[in-house]
């Protein structure tokens, strides 16, 4: 038989987290109830969903945004509290399955399950996000969520933690965003692969380039080439294709069922370029 | 003579008028019951045993030792009381494969477990271990017609049909201005229907077998379990359950799945259900057949068509199953509704080593539609004919002669398809216009086809089936359909209630249209080919007819002068139960020989008209359909909006078909089996259909009523190409054209420019 718990408070998770290690967390359910007849049945369950203290967006005293764990999708999309700067979470929450998905999905769930599909990873790449995780013993802590996916569905998440936040600095006046997914259709698609994208003009030349990857490894990864080959340059054909460039030497995808290794790096190359170009546009 | 003045009914009530779906409320409130909604006492749950081998001699079937197998039935191919053999067109499929028998694809079915819960079966499946000795395989057409390894006869060719026409077809291209030459592909297709294939069955104490189940054909299951368990037929009683669509997919596996359901019931003593997974269900049953063809257009300069020489491949999988009657459709409808004096066709198809393909929705006119659809386009490109003038050019009309000698003499829909399909497309949109999204770069295009299919059973198979239905007036007054055509959602038991209804006279409420069942309905063929409502509701009509003339004729004797339904009520209080049963008989002068396959290939065709408009990324190479106007002459509309349906259904399946779906195979094993990855498009990905319904009457249908299921399916692929080479100025000559298909024809395109011509041979 399988354990069946349903904290009610953020330290009774804690508690059952840490007395209970070897539990599968449920944040939604997601990805659980689709591979569970697959896999053999966990000892235990802690139901994370709809956990109060742990959903919703709110800003912080220093004007950082701040995001529960159990924030879902659809709270992503009706929630008015930093709408600008979540423009490209929006976007890719919006093409989540369908909306009973969006209604049980979860930002933590998305982060822990790690997966390197996972449609919020690259956005949080992107906004320069932390990871913030808790545990009964030794309180909380932030991770960038770079150095927070350590491998192929690999996190740097300890055995008696929980991911309790993800926590988005104050942008720079200025700042643009974009968000494409390919995925093998226009809506309930697995994504082909993914961009996100921040950077601003500064003197007409672009500054602070982040280029979240999705698909494109065996994890999100940040496009550090491309954003080089970017920094400190106006945004001109010229640096549209030094963009693309950069970026086809920085990745090696695969093929596998949903695409090709080929079409891949060729689209990605091509969406760099397109937010180079669209940088000279007008906001 | 019954007094006219008593018709109470107006059929015009009751016909081309779109009546609330008789089974709609029960499906929207959740009260229809499925297969796996039903349940019996001592019920086992099924689980299938596979090969996983493409190609091999089963040697053994062992259960591991250290399982508990107490509660559990383990039947094989020895527990099959009469003949193994899945019967339809020829004997070669097993329902099991014996031991010292051959394996020939990779989801065969070799044992079967029952056990009280699902997980239990399953888990017990995986403690079967099978000892299969392997043998080289082949998995393509190219393969099987290298004839490395041989499946079937000496050469993997399992059947072929040869049309000719005219004088020599060498000579004739030989004599043309211009020969268009082209090999097409197109890709198998998963029905993906919402209710995954599920059979229940039992045996009863005088050992008789009673399977219910999701399925197309009551009869054909009937068929195929009376010879597996050499039952008299009467002992075999086959009911389908509310089926959750079939496309073709509940056409000739059900005889499959029923098959093990009735040895693992029989085996077992209880009561067996045997519902698919999804993976199971598109790993083991059919999809459409994969197809390749050669085609030669020979044409004039002023675009006159003047031979056409088609070569057509299909892949038939690992048996023969339905494959000689799909090549039969795929050769018959291979050169398209345009006069051609000269003409050759030549089918075949072959034998791989993967789960066999069959009947989907078009059944296998998608396949060779897409060819000649592509090759007139090409043609037109070439002489610089607008792509509606080089239809119009060619286009059979009243009075033409098809490839097979037959001439069309009513119901010729094609020039008011292809006239009301260009008035509501207008003209096209600039091939670059202010981009969709922001940065953006996007490349437009508009693609054409035209094409017609053939409605009912192909030559002399409806004369030869000979479809039955009866009319009965029951107790109380009220009126049943009794007919073995099954509702799979395309709205059978509405349509059959309105025809009786206006045959009767009476309000289409007082009429009932149960789930066939065996033994309670007559056979009235398969619920297939488009020829529910023209040919089944054309005999359930004159049922009605009969029925109502005998109560009239009653109610003369009597005295009685009353509208219909007051008739029925005093009749059946009178009379008991009464019924009139009629059968289907060929319309005049339709003459089929099957030798040399010359003659009236069908009754009657239904034609269309599909106008595409694509926008491709040409960062992403995805393409959006921004417009698809789709003109189909349906004879009749009986019911408009279920008309609308089947349209808009089967034209959303083929840009399905066109641009997305993929099912992608490794040794002979599908290897997308979820609807994750398993692509069929959403509503996200459909344009806004715009449908025009044209209506040619058919003398011989009911109130002119012809085929509309299958013909939406067979041409928007070819518009979809044929706007793809507007757009980008490169040949889409393969089915699907996935993105990454796109960019890499444009890639390949620009590393070396080459006339547009190059693949053409120009005389």
């Amino acid at each position: 038989m399988t354990a069946y718990l349903r904290p009610n408070t953020l330290e009774e998770a804690l508690a059952v987290r840490e007395a209970h290690p070897e539990y599968t967390i449920l944040a939604g359910g997601t990805d659980l109830l689709v591979s569970g007849h697959r896999v053999p049945p966990p000892p235990g369950i802690v139901d994370l969903f709809d956990l109060r203290p742990l959903r919703g967006i709110a800003r912080d005293g220093d004007g950082s945004l701040r995001l529960g764990a159990a924030t879902t999708y659809l709270d992503v999309l009706s929630s008015d509290t930093g709408r600008e700067e979540l423009s490209i979470l929006r976007a890719a929450a919006r093409e989540i399955g369908a909306l009973q998905i969006q209604a049980r999905g979860t930002l933590g769930g998305n982060l822990v399950t790690s997966s390197p599909v996972g449609d919020t990873l690259p956005v949080w790449l992107a906004l320069g996000a932390e990871v913030e995780l808790s545990s009964a013993g030794r309180g909380a802590r932030r991770v960038a969520y770079d150095a927070f996916c350590t491998g192929y569905r690999q996190t740097d998440m300890a055995p008696d933690e929980l991911v309790t936040a993800v926590t988005i600095p104050p942008p720079a006046p200025g700042t643009r965003r974009f968000w494409r997914k390919v995925g093998t259709r226009r809506a309930q698609s697995i994504s082909k692969l993914m961009i996100a994208a921040t950077a601003r003009l500064e003197n007409g030349l672009i500054a602070e380039p982040r280029i979240g990857l999705g698909a494109l490894a065996d994890r999100p990864i940040r496009g550090v080439a491309v954003e080089r080959a970017m920094a400190g340059r106006p945004p001109d054909e010229d640096t549209a294709a030094r963009a693309a460039r950069a970026l086809a030497a920085e990745i090696t995808p695969i093929d596998d069922v949903r695409s090709s290794a080929d079409y891949r790096l060729t689209v990605a190359t091509n969406l760099v370029a397109r937010f180079v170009r669209l940088l000279a546009e007008p906001a | 003579m019954a007094d006219p003045s008593r018709v109470s009914g107006d059929p015009a009530l009751a016909v081309g008028v779109s009546i609330p779906r008789v089974d709609g409320r029960a499906k929207v409130r959740g009260r229809a019951l499925y297969v796996d909604d039903l349940t019996a006492e001592g019920m086992l749950h099924g689980q299938t045993v596979r090969s996983r081998v493409p190609h091999g001699v089963l040697r053994a079937i062992r259960q591991d030792p250290d399982f508990d197998w107490s509660g559990i039935t383990v039947a094989t191919a020895a527990d099959i009381p009469g003949e193994n053999v899945v019967a339809l067109i020829e004997d070669d499929q097993p329902a099991l494969v014996p031991i010292g028998g051959r394996v020939r694809h990779p989801d065969e079915a070799v044992a079967l477990v029952a056990a009280p819960t699902r997980a239990r079966a399953r888990e017990a499946a995986d403690h079967i271990e099978l000892d299969i000795e392997p043998l080289p395989a082949s998995f393509t057409i190219e393969e099987s017609l290298a004839g490395e390894v041989v499946l079937y006869g000496d050469d993997n060719v399992m059947r072929r049909f040869d049309v000719q026409k005219g004088q020599d077809v060498e000579r004739a291209l030989a004599e043309a201005d211009f020969v268009i030459d082209g090999t097409y592909r197109t890709g198998p297709q998963e029905q993906m229907y919402i209710e995954p294939q599920g059979v229940m069955a039992a045996w009863d104490d005088q050992g008789a077998c009673r399977l219910t189940g999701s399925m197309q054909c009551p009869y054909y299951v009937h068929k195929a379990i009376a010879r597996l368990t050499a039952l008299p037929p009467e002992k075999v009683v086959i009911a389908q359950s509310v089926t959750g669509g079939g496309f073709g997919g509940k056409e000739e596996y059900p005889s499959m799945i029923g098959a093990h359901a009735a040895v693992l019931a029989r085996a077992s003593g209880a009561p067996v259900k045997l519902v698919y997974d999804r993976d199971e269900d598109i790993g083991a049953t059919t999809k459409r057949h994969p197809a390749r063809v050669h085609h030669r257009l020979g044409v004039m300069k002023d675009g006159t068509i003047v031979a056409q020489d088609v070569d057509v491949v299909l892949d038939g999988g690992a048996y023969v199953t339905l494959s000689p009657v799909v090549l039969s459709r795929a050769v018959l409808h291979a050169t398209g509704p345009y006069r051609c004096p000269n003409v050759r066709i030549v089918g075949r198809a072959v034998a791989t080593n993967v789960s066999p393909h069959g009947a989907f929705r078009g059944f296998g006119a998608p396949q060779t539609t897409f060819p000649y659809e592509r090759q007139i386009d090409k043609a037109a490109r070439q002489l610089g004919i607008e792509p509606f003038e080089m239809r119009r050019r060619n286009m059979l009309e009243l009075g033409d002669e098809t490839a097979t000698g037959q001439t069309l003499s009513y119901s010729v829909g094609g020039p008011a398809a292809l006239a009301r399909a260009e008035a509501a497309a207008g003209s096209a949109p600039p091939r670059e216009l202010a981009p969709a999204e922001q940065g953006t770069p996007v490349r437009r295009g508009r693609g054409l086809a035209f094409y017609y299919h053939g409605a009912g059973f192909t030559g002399s198979g409806e004369e030869k089936l000979a479809g039955r239905a009866t009319v009965a007036l029951c107790e109380g007054g009220g009126f049943e359909v009794r007919s073995s055509s099954t509702d799979i959602g395309q709205g059978t038991l509405t349509i059959f209630a309105q025809l009786a209804a206006a045959a009767l006279g009476v309000d289409v409420g007082l009429v009932r249209v149960p789930e066939p069942e065996t033994g309670s309905v007559p056979d009235s063929g398969p619920t297939v080919a488009s020829r529910t409502c023209m040919v089944v509701g054309g005999v359930v009509e004159r049922a009605a007819s009969a029925l109502r003339r005998r109560i009239e004729a009653w109610a003369d004797e009597q005295g009685i002068d009353a509208p219909m339904d007051e008739l029925g009520r005093r009749a059946a209080g009178e009379l008991g139960e009464i019924s009139e049963t009629a059968q289907y008989s060929p319309p005049p002068g339709i003459e089929w020989d099957d030798d040399s396959y010359t003659g009236s290939a069908y009754a009657v065709y239904g034609w269309a008209a599909c106008v595409v408009d694509v926008a491709v990324d040409l960062d992403t190479y995805e393409v959006q359909v921004e417009r698809c106007i789709h003109a189909v002459d349906v004879g009749k509309a009986i019911h408009p909006i279920i008309v609308k349906g089947q349209i808009e259904g089967g034209t959303l399946q083929a840009l399905g078909w066109a641009l997305w779906e993929h099912v992608a195979y490794e040794r002979g094993s599908v290897v997308n089996r979820r609807m994750t990855d398993c692509i069929v498009p959403t509503f996200a990905d459909a344009p806004e259909l715009e449908t025009i319904i044209v209506e040619e009457p058919y003398p011989h249908g009911p109130h002119g009523a012809k085929g509309v299921g299958e013909i939406p399916m067979d041409g928007p692929a070819a518009a979809v190409a044929n706007a793809l080479e507007d757009a980008l100025g490169a040949p889409f000559d393969a089915v699907p054209a996935l993105p990454e298909h796109i960019a890499r024809a444009l890639a390949q395109a620009e590393r070396a420019p080459v006339s547009k011509n190059e693949r053409e041979v120009i005389s």
